[in-house]
Order: C-alpha cells, then structure tokens, then sequence
C-alpha cells in the first residue's frame, strides 16, 4: 500500500543527540563515519491531500521550535542519494506492534483528518567514507535488532503493511495414533511444543481412549499448559538423590518451610499470582518476581520491557485486583567489557544486552508510573549466552479481595491490547536451550510492549475492583488466552468464541489468537449483572474489551470460531494429565582449593581493585535511569548521603499516602558462591536479603521472602544435583530464620549450546526480602552522619576469602566459601532490628561483596566523611590477618554508626550477640584501616570515588565533579 | 470560604494523578479527578473548578513528542475554553508532563496572549531518562501564586526537559519579564547550566515558566514528590539535627499557596 512519506530533521543548529548516538556506535563497529543525522520517519495513507499531510506535519510530527520536514508524495520518484552521504533506514518488520503509530492515528482524528492506515520508521544520513555492505552489517547490529526490525539500505520506505491475508481457518486433526515414541519426539520437536516423550504418550493414551485424533489447537493447548514454565515439572517432579526419592522438590523444601512456620501475615500463599501478606488491619501487600531470560537474550530491550508488563500484570491480577506500587529488577550478565572474539556466534555482546536491558525496564516501568526502587547487578563470563532478567513487582489490595472465585455462569471478558501474531510459542520457547541458531528459529517469541495499552488496562482494572465488578481475575501471561482462560475454569468449564477477539491484523488461523502472547491482555471472570457497568468503565478508560466467552460447569475446556468447534478438552487432564516426571540427580562437590598467594603488599590498592569489581561498583548510570520517586511513597532512595550517590541496602516505601506504615524492601544474589557450593550460594542469597532488610530498619519476624531459580541444564543430573542441594540449605536456613516464602519462579535450562561448547550459568537463587515496619521514621540509610561516633561491627568475621571479590581480582576462586550459622544468624538481624527500633544507630550497612572494607568506604563515601579502623578489633573465629578481616565475605555481618553516648544502650539491646567497636568516624576525607596500631591501608574519598564509579560510568558523567 | 474545586486532569498515561490529588486535598483543596473523555464530552465542566491540574506522566505515550498528542487533543476539544478559564479567574498548573502539555498547548509562557508554541521542551542533553533531586530557585516572576525568592529541593525525572525557546529575542524576554518562574541553581545558589544541577542542559536554567497573566505554572521537577517531610532526601539527617521533622516536605508550599489564592479569589 503506497503512502505518504514525512520526515522529520532537527534544524542543522541544534543538537541532534539520536544521531550523535548513531555515530558513536557505527564509529564503535569499526566505521570510518564522520557525521550521522537522524531523521524521524512517517509513513501516511495516500488518501490524504497535500495539504492535509503539510498541515499534520506542521503541527503535530515536527517540533516548531527545533524541526523542519520533507514530504514525499506517494509513488514520487525516489532520488538518489547526496553524494558521500548514505541513507539507512529501521523500521519495524510487518506484525510488530507500532504504538507511536496508533498515537499518530489519534492525533490525526483528533485534528478532523480521516483515519488512514499509519506507520512510523527511523532514518540516519550517515557521511564517511564507509563501504555499504560494511554499514549494512554494522546498522543491522547495532542500530537495529534483525528480530523486530528490517534495515533497508539506500531504499526509502514506501509503503504501508496491508491489513493481513485471509486466516486459515479449517479445523486440523492430527493423527498421532500410528506414532512411535521416535515419532511422537518427532512431532513434538517439528511443532515447538516442547514436550518429551512420556508426555506426548500420554497424549496419545487420553485420545487413543476417546478414540479420536487431537485437533491442532488441543495439542498446542496441552504444550502451552504443561510447559515448564506453566508447570514447574522438574521442581515438582520426582527426584533421585543419594539413594532418596524425593517426591515433589518443591513440596519438600520451599512449601515446606512456609507450611511448618505457617506465620499469621500470610494471607495467600502459592495460589495465586503473587504471594498475599498482611499490610495494616485494611490492605494486604502482594509480590511476585518473574524471570525474563530468553526473550532478553535475544532482544534485551523488548526481552526486559515485556518481562516487566508481564509481573506487572501478574500483580495486577492478583486477588481481585491489586495496585502496582513498586517494580525491583535484579539482572546478572557477562562483564560489558568482555573481548568481542570471546562472545560466542548467536550470542550479542554483554555491554548491548545490558543497555539494552536498562532501557527496557526504563521505557517500560517509567510510562507504567510504578517506582522502580530496588535491585542489584551481578557479572560473571557464563552469563555471556544466557543474561538473567529478574523483574518483580509488588501491589497493595485490600485484604477482603484477596481471595476470588470463578462463578458458573460469569462472561469470559477480555481486556487491554489486540491480538496478533507475536510472542506464538514463548511458554515452550523459555523451555528450550538457546542456541547458535535461537536468534533466527524463535523470532516469534519475542514481542515489544506498549506500556501505555498496559496503563490503560491497569486504570480500567483498578477502577473495575473498586466498583466490584468482576468475581475473578488473571493476566494473560504465557500460553496467552489457552492458559489464562484454561486456568480460570480449572474444577469448572468454558466455552469460548475466538472470533469475537479483536486482532492487530488479519490473518491469524483461530489456534494462534488462542496461544499468542500479545501483551498487555487481562481476563476477567464477570457476572451478568456487572458486564455492562464493566465495559462502560472500559470504554471510560479508552480500554478495548470484548466477551470472549462463558464459564460453564461442564468439565471441557471449548474453544470454537465462528461456531465451528476447534478444541474440546477434558479439564481435569489438561490440569492433572501431565505425568509425573522423575529425574535423576547427584552432587559431586567440584575439586577446589584455597590459593596460595604471596602477603597481601598494597591493601590500598587491593581495596580500590575490589571497589571497580562490575559487581561491586556503582550502579548509579543505571538507577537514575529509572523513576524511583513516582507516586510519592518513597521514604529511602536507591542512592543515599549527603550527595545522594552512597548505594542504599534495601528500598523504603509508604504505599498509604499518609501514613508513616512502610515496606522495606531488598534482595539477595551472590552467582559466584554457586561454583564453589551451591549450598552456600543458597543460604547466603536468604542472609543477604536479610540483612539488607534489617539493616535498613526491618523486622526479622514480619519479613517474607521469595525464591527464584535459575539454573542450568537440569536434565544433567549434576546440575540437578546442585539444585537439590541449594534448597535443602535454604530450606533449613529460613526454617532457622522463620521466613515464609510466599511466592517463587523458575527458569531452567539456562544453557548456551556453541558447537560442541556448552556455556552453563552458575545455579542462581534470587532472595528478595518484604517487610512491613509500623514507622518509617526508624529505618536508616548507609550513609555516616556524624565526625566522632563509632563504628561497631555485629557479627562474627572468619577466614572466607573463596569466592570473594578480592580473590576474583586476584584471578582467584578459593575454596573456602562463607557459610551462614544459623543461630548466630538470626541473633545478629534479631539484635540489630532492636537497636534500630530503640534507635541507637544514625547508619547501618551490611558487610558483602568485598566484605568489612568495601562496607567501611561506601559508609564513608555516602557521609563525605572519613573513617578509622583497627581491624585488629574485630570478633573473629580464629587468628585472622588483616587481608582476611578486610576482605573476607563471612556472612551475619551489619556495620553500625553509633554515637558514643548511644554506646551502653545499643550494647543493652544487642544482648550477647558479638559485636565489637572497630573504629570511629573522623573529619576530613581519608579511610584508614590499622592492624594493631600499624596502618595497613590509607585512602581518601576521591580515589575510593573514582574506583568505585568508573566501571559503569557509561556516559561519563558520573565522575564529572571529581574531576573537575 | 469553601475549598476551591480543583480539576485533576486525567489522561491514558498521565500517572501522577494520585500523588497531585493527595498534595492539593492536603493543602485544603477539593480536588476532584475528571477524565479527558468526561472533559471532552462536556467542556464547559472546565469552568466549575478554580484550578486545572494536569499531571505527570506518559500521555498517549509521549508519542511523536512528550505531550504532544494530548495537547492536540485539548487544543482541538477544548480550544479557546481554556484562555477563557483564565479570564474568569482560573489558575493552572502543569507538572512535568504536565507542562510538556502546557507548552505544547501554547498555553505557556504565552507571551502574547495567543495559544502558539514559544518554546519547546526537548530531550536532555545526556539524551536519556534521569531522576534525580534538583535545588531550584523561585524567581521575581509574574504568577500570582508562587512565593519568590525561595530556595526549593524537588526531584526531577524526565527524559525531555531542556527548554529551548523560539529565538534569541524571546529567550531574553522570558529572562527580563518574569515568565522564568522557576530556575536550577548551584550549591551557591546561582542560576546554572552545569550537570547534574541542570539536570537537561536547559539554557538559561530555566526549569519553569509562567504565562502572562501569571495565573499558569508548569516545571519539570516534581512538587508533588517533595511534600510530604520523608520526602526529602536527607530526613534523617534534618530528625538528627532538629529532633523532630517539619510538618512539610519542599513542595507543599506550592499547593498551599495555589489553594490560598484560589480561595480568596473566589
């Protein structure tokens, strides 16, 4: 379809800052460009004058103040190139979702212009002396991604993508009868559907019963429902190890833990989308923490933003309805600095993926208006193929809607975005390896989002709950409208009309309107009574929503288009059909021994090495990125001190404008534990998230946790094995700790296959720690605050340098992992909690990565003020060095500031919990750590400054003062 | 005297409606939400309120520009009702995407009393996102509500915040007639155009702007994050030295100020 072509250009006096970035990275790929312009591209129906189009373009595409335009009428002659300057053009490849493009649709009626078709693109003038073949490759890398988007080189865009071809709409029957096992694989591995042979036999036993063959939309139902990702086999499924079954993994460690402590702020525990505790006598605080691995992998933008709609939306549907308050992101990715030639074909590069990572959650959470107020950032090279995308959200709802109930009878609604082709097959993609070849195979399954549809939704919800007019709730997530719909009429039935759902495009055949993952899509369960006051608020609110169907007491799960029948399934086999699945697991502790390293000569710089670790240094380039004061709850920024630049241990938030009542929220991750004990990799995500939390004010006894894993290849009984073993250990420590966990994910299979090669993660658990303080106003930041009060050190220090930083800059892994002590564990963040309460600290902060002294200069750094330390003074286990005092990870560790008048009562309100005072804090601006009256380390502010923000300093602007 | 009703826009992707809202019922206001879809279907709603507010956040999107297209809408819907408000004695204020809307309305700083676009808000020169608190300077400037000469902490959180003005001539104008209401300052309290304290390279530091009659108010930094004393970023240093917290956070004493002229005008 030929159109109208407007482009718009920044006048050449003003900064052009899209272009600028263009020539940076093309200049980065290797390109000899001297000047890049960018140019903003529209594409309109030919229906249009001239002066229509002119008149639209004035006023609304380009900028009165900073812009001036072209307009290309349709099938105008398209001149050359100018001479030296070559033009590319992105724009998005037909099917993807273009929300601009609806905006501009908008702006178009809004203006008394007719509605024509629309389209938007990005075009860069790029001058240098560059080959075209070479500036094709490096635009498709680098200012493209090949998954969404198309590069036309010299080429100008012409026209629009038509409305879509006719939609395939018979009714397929798939005979599977005939097939052996190799063919029931065959069929499996040919379709995507992820399902192994023991699944696909007992397909084919439930229709070799009902003595038909299964409808193509009944199998893609079944893929969708059992995947991994729907059903957590591996972890609910039968285990061997070491010569024990262990029935359901889960069961026995996870839910056991919350079952046997069974504490009274758990109102909704594993049974709905996110985990329910109680806020206050009126409203309960939901969370939930998703994984969003594979789609970041490939498209880390899109990858990342959809990841943080989806646990949006999970929130969202939770209970009867919650309200999103806040968004945590934790991600784990190969060091940004990692040499191209080591990053294996198939795989993009480390630094891409991170920003590309950061402006997904950026550009989705920031539109959404949902704080993002907490998270961590963690390196390690096997990451390389499979980043780890953690995001995770939380919700406030009252207590008396935290339960919901399908009714027989209820209309099946539908709300929020259309429904295309996009994200077909992500529940069974997430359930593979990735691969060379992932890239280019599973393009389908991943999406960009549009968080301004999901806000639109969101209103319309929200309103909808306080009017009361629905009696259940779900997002559609993975496996799309199948799994939603399939999971609300579990114990029920439904019957749905498929071509009832409004499409993006033409042309679906009915069983991918079933699966797609369209984002920004809820379904709501509504009673007669309610269904037109609910589609008046929708239509209020500018939100699209449609019936799509009927829950019924049939037992069957019906799917028809247009009448005719597509898929009629037996309810209770989809839900209860899926065989146990058994797995072998063993663990084999790797052989490892501590390093003998020469004494430790420069502690100085062996500080200032650990301070530039990825892991440890500022994440300021990333958090000021995302809105973290949205909604006005918060009480404790994600960077605090008297610069606002000192890292803060968990985030604070008042979610009841009004009342000082607050969550304190914070989280726990430590990869590189994992390849030394998975074990200790387990207990000490739990203590960290812990401390975090109480050292930031929290309570230990009105604290829920989540888990999430990430690991390996779990088909290799080893690294099942690890897995086992990480959860008995968490399992024991949150026994010890009496932390119930209230919700939990996980992402198996984080696997990278190059050739031979395989690139395996280090087994992962994620602890993210909730708790609910009466008074905000007795929480604190890690900053110093005073010149002469002192430091004291609770907790026990002993010789743990394996998997520290400090042996990581040494080239180093170690043996000699931390391990938590589980009754001196919970006497520290028992201790702690009541001297915050009696207020006896005016700053706390936990000792991890890079130990006491990475600790004593980021206390420091945020309170502009120095620092003296006798390390000779800490509790520890055993005779212990001053490189083993500063840098040893041992966990159970706060740094407390305390004044010394406060001195006897922080000691009354420690007990006998050991702690001793290890130094004061001084004037002026050095850091000195001694050993029995001899200085073993000085530095000044500055220099701890610059190491610890130069790493991700990406803009260069974070450092900008100190050097000035 | 009864609190003046004030209008809380509402918009797909306005998403600082709730914080507004809370800060104007705080300040003694009777603050009421109104949908662009209600407002469209009856404008003449618009003249029982005291004051328009249009919030932050992402309307439509921030599509084609920040604010772009719901300003189109309200210049199409609601055209000269709005001039009018302001006759009859209305007041507005416009926070970040608020007056991004605002200045694409032409409503601000309409020097000539015409709905033309002046100024432009446009992307900052770091060319990304940023939140981050910000110390500004209220100036001698012409709005009837904002106090002056005050030193005021808020934080700022956009990614379209550097305000270029048309030409050099009205840059000057904005500087010498008191339309430059609101500017970032240093630690010593000067005007600057250094990063971070200008957060967007905005020449001239101007971080708001007023309109003619000095009844319109819109800034990119967030008033509404800053009212409430556990706001501010440095609380527990201010309980450590005073003992106690104030009753307000640095951004209250603009709702105040809007609701106490609001009232006694009416």
């Amino acid at each position: 379809m030929q159109a109208w072509r407007v482009e718009i250009l920044v006048r050449p006096s003003e900064p052009d800052p899209v272009g600028d970035y263009a020539r940076k990275s093309l200049i980065a790929a290797g390109l000899a460009v001297s000047a890049v312009r960018s140019r903003r591209g529209f594409l309109l129906g030919a229906e249009l004058s001239a002066q229509q189009v002119h008149e639209f373009a004035k006023a609304v595409l380009a900028d009165p103040v900073l812009d001036t335009f072209e307009i290309h009428a349709p099938f105008a002659e398209v001149t050359g190139s100018v001479r030296g300057v070559q033009r590319v053009s992105v724009l998005l490849r037909a099917g993807v979702t273009d929300p601009v493009a609806q905006s501009v649709q908008k702006a178009m009626t809004d203006m008394g212009l007719p509605r024509v078709a629309t389209g938007t693109y990005r075009a860069f003038d790029v001058s240098g002396n560059v080959e075209l073949a070479a500036l094709a490759l490096a635009t498709r890398k680098s200012l493209a991604n090949a998954v969404l988007q198309d590069v036309l080189m010299l080429q100008l865009p012409t026209s629009l993508p038509g409305a879509g071809g006719e939609p395939d709409l018979t009714v397929q029957s798939i005979p599977i009868a005939h097939l052996d096992q190799q063919g029931l694989e065959q069929l499996s591995k040919d379709g995507g559907l992820a399902l192994d042979a023991m699944e696909m036999t007992a397909i084919a036993a439930h229709y070799q019963q009902l003595g038909r063959a299964p409808m193509r939309m009944e199998l893609e139902t079944l893929a969708q429902t059992w995947s991994e990702h729907c059903k957590h086999k591996t972890l609910t499924g039968r285990v061997r190890f070491e010569g024990k079954v262990i029935d359901n993994l889960l069961k026995a460690t996870i839910v056991h833990v919350t079952n046997t402590l069974d504490r009274d702020f758990c109102v909704s525990v594993f049974v709905d989308n996110a985990g329910v505790i109680r806020f206050d006598d009126e409203d309960s605080i939901c969370i939930k923490v998703e994984t969003h691995n594979r789609p970041s992998a490939i498209e880390p933008f899109g990858g990342a933003g959809t990841g943080v709609g989806g646990v949006i939306r999970d929130i969202l549907g939770t209970g009867k309805g919650a309200r999103p308050i806040a968004n945590t992101d934790v991600f784990c990715f190969a060091p940004p600095d990692m040499p191209a030639a080591k990053v294996p074909q198939g795989c993009l590069h480390p630094r891409t993926v991170l920003q590309g990572v950061v402006a997904g959650v950026r550009d989705y959470g920031n539109p959404m208006g949902i704080p993002t107020v907490n998270g961590s950032v963690h390196f390690d090279e096997n990451f390389v193929g499979n980043p780890l995308v953690y995001v995770g959200n939380i919700g406030i709802l009252k207590t008396a809607r935290a339960q919901k109930q399908v009714q027989v009878g209820d209309h099946i609604v539908a709300l929020g975005g259309r429904t295309g082709r996009d994200g077909i097959h992500g529940a069974t993609f997430s359930s593979l390896e990735l691969h060379t070849n992932s890239e280019t195979v599973s393009s389908g399954a991943v999406q960009i989002g549009d968080p301004i549809t999901e806000r639109k939704a969101m209103d319309a919800v929200l309103r909808a709950a306080d009017l009361d007019l629905f009696s259940s709730i779900t997002d559609c997530g993975a496996g799309g409208f199948s799994s939603a719909v399939g999971e609300m009429a579990e114990g029920l039935g439904a019957e749905v009309e498929l071509a009832r759902a409004p499409l993006k495009y033409q042309g679906l055949a009915p069983w991918e309107i079933w699966i797609s993952e369209a984002q920004e899509r809820m379904v709501l369960s509504v009673p007669q009574d309610k269904l037109q006051r609910l589609l008046e608020v929708c239509r209020e609110e500018s939100c699209e929503a449609f019936v799509l169907g009927t829950f019924t007491d049939s037992g069957r799960l019906v799917v028809k288009y247009d009448g005719q029948v597509h898929a009629d399934l037996d309810l209770h086999f989809l839900h209860k059909g899926l065989p146990i699945r058994e797995r072998e697991a063993i663990y084999i502790a790797p052989k490892l021994a501590d390093p003998v390293l020469p004494i430790e000569t420069d502690h100085a710089a062996a500080l200032l090495a650990t301070l530039s670790d990825y892991s440890v240094c500022s994440k300021e380039w990333i958090v000021r990125q995302y809105d973290h004061e949205v909604q006005a709850s918060s009480a404790n920024k994600p960077m605090c001190g008297v610069k606002n630049d000192g890292p803060a241990d968990a985030a604070v938030i008042m979610p009841k404008l009004g009342s000082r009542r607050g969550v304190v929220l914070g989280n726990g991750l430590n990869p590189r534990y994992s390849k030394i004990d998975p074990a200790a990799m387990a207990e000490c995500a739990l203590d960290e998230a812990m401390r975090n939390v109480i050292a930031t004010g929290g309570d230990p006894d009105y604290t829920a946790v989540l888990d999430n894993y990430c690991w390996g290849n779990t088909r290799n009984p080893e690294r099942l094995g690890e897995l086992v073993r990480a959860s008995f250990a968490i399992r024991d420590l949150a026994l010890a700790y009496r932390t119930p966990f209230v919700s939990g994910k996980d992402s198996l299979h984080n696997e990278f296959r190059d050739g031979d090669r395989v690139i395996s993660i280090p087994g992962c658990i994620l602890v993210t720690a909730l708790s609910i303080v009466p008074d905000v106003t007795r929480t604190l930041t890690s900053d110093c605050k005073r010149i002469g009060s002192l430091l004291v050190l609770v907790g026990v220090t002993k010789n743990e340098l394996g998997g520290s930083t400090y042996w990581k800059t040494k080239g180093e892994l170690g043996a000699s992992v931390p391990r938590v002590d589980h009754q001196l564990g919970r006497q520290v963040l028992q201790g702690v909690y009541r001297a915050t309460q009696a207020r006896c600290a005016l700053a706390a902060h936990d000792c991890s990565e890079g130990g006491l002294a990475v600790a004593v200069a980021e206390m420091a750094l945020g309170g502009r003020l120095g620092a003296k330390i006798d390390l000779g003074a800490v509790v520890s286990q055993g005779e212990l060095n001053s490189t083993q005092r500063m840098f040893s990870e041992s966990q159970s560790r706060i740094l407390l500031e305390v004044q010394k008048h406060r001195l006897p009562d922080l000691i009354a309100n420690l007990l006998d919990t050991p702690h001793a005072v290890i130094g004061e804090v001084t004037s002026g601006d050095q850091v000195e750590f001694a050993m029995h009256g001899k200085s073993v380390a000085k530095l000044s502010l500055t220099q701890i400054e610059r190491a610890w923000k130069r790493p991700l300093d990406f803009d260069g602007t974070l450092l900008e003062e100190v050097q000035k | 005297m009864s609190a003046p009703k004030i209008l809380i826009l509402r918009a797909p992707g306005i998403n600082c409606e709730r914080e507004t809202h809370f800060a104007f019922q705080r300040a003694g206001g009777a603050p009421e939400y109104v949908h662009i879809n209600e407002l469209i279907a009856d404008p003449d709603r618009l003249f029982s309120y005291r004051v328009l507010s249009v919030p932050g956040g992402f309307a439509y999107g921030d599509d084609i520009a920040s604010g772009r297209v719901l300003a189109q809408e309200l210049k199409h819907k609601l055209g000269d009702r709005l001039l009018q408000f302001l006759d009859r004695g209305g007041l507005a204020l416009g926070i970040c995407n608020g007056f991004q809307v605002l200045v694409r309305l032409g409503l601000l700083p309409c020097t000539r009393g015409k709905l033309e676009e002046e100024v432009t808000l446009t992307h900052n020169l770091s060319n990304h996102y940023e939140c981050r608190w910000v110390t500004l300077r209220s100036e001698q400037s012409r709005c009837v509500f904002l106090e002056q000469g005050l030193t005021l902490r808020w934080p700022a959180a956009h990614g379209e915040g550097r305000l270029v003005p048309r030409d050099a001539q009205l840059a000057a104008l904005l500087r010498d007639e008191g339309f430059a209401a609101l500017r970032y300052v240093d630690e010593h309290g000067k005007p600057t155009t250094t990063y971070p304290q200008n957060p967007n390279g905005s020449p001239e530091a101007i971080a708001g702007l007023t309109d003619r009659t000095g009844r319109v108010l819109g800034m990119m930094p967030h008033p509404d994050r800053a009212f409430l004393p556990t706001h501010m970023p440095d609380w527990r240093r201010t309980l450590l030295e005073k003992g106690e917290l104030p009753l307000d956070g640095d951004g209250m004493g603009l709702f105040r100020a809007m609701v106490r002229v609001a009232s006694a005008e009416g």
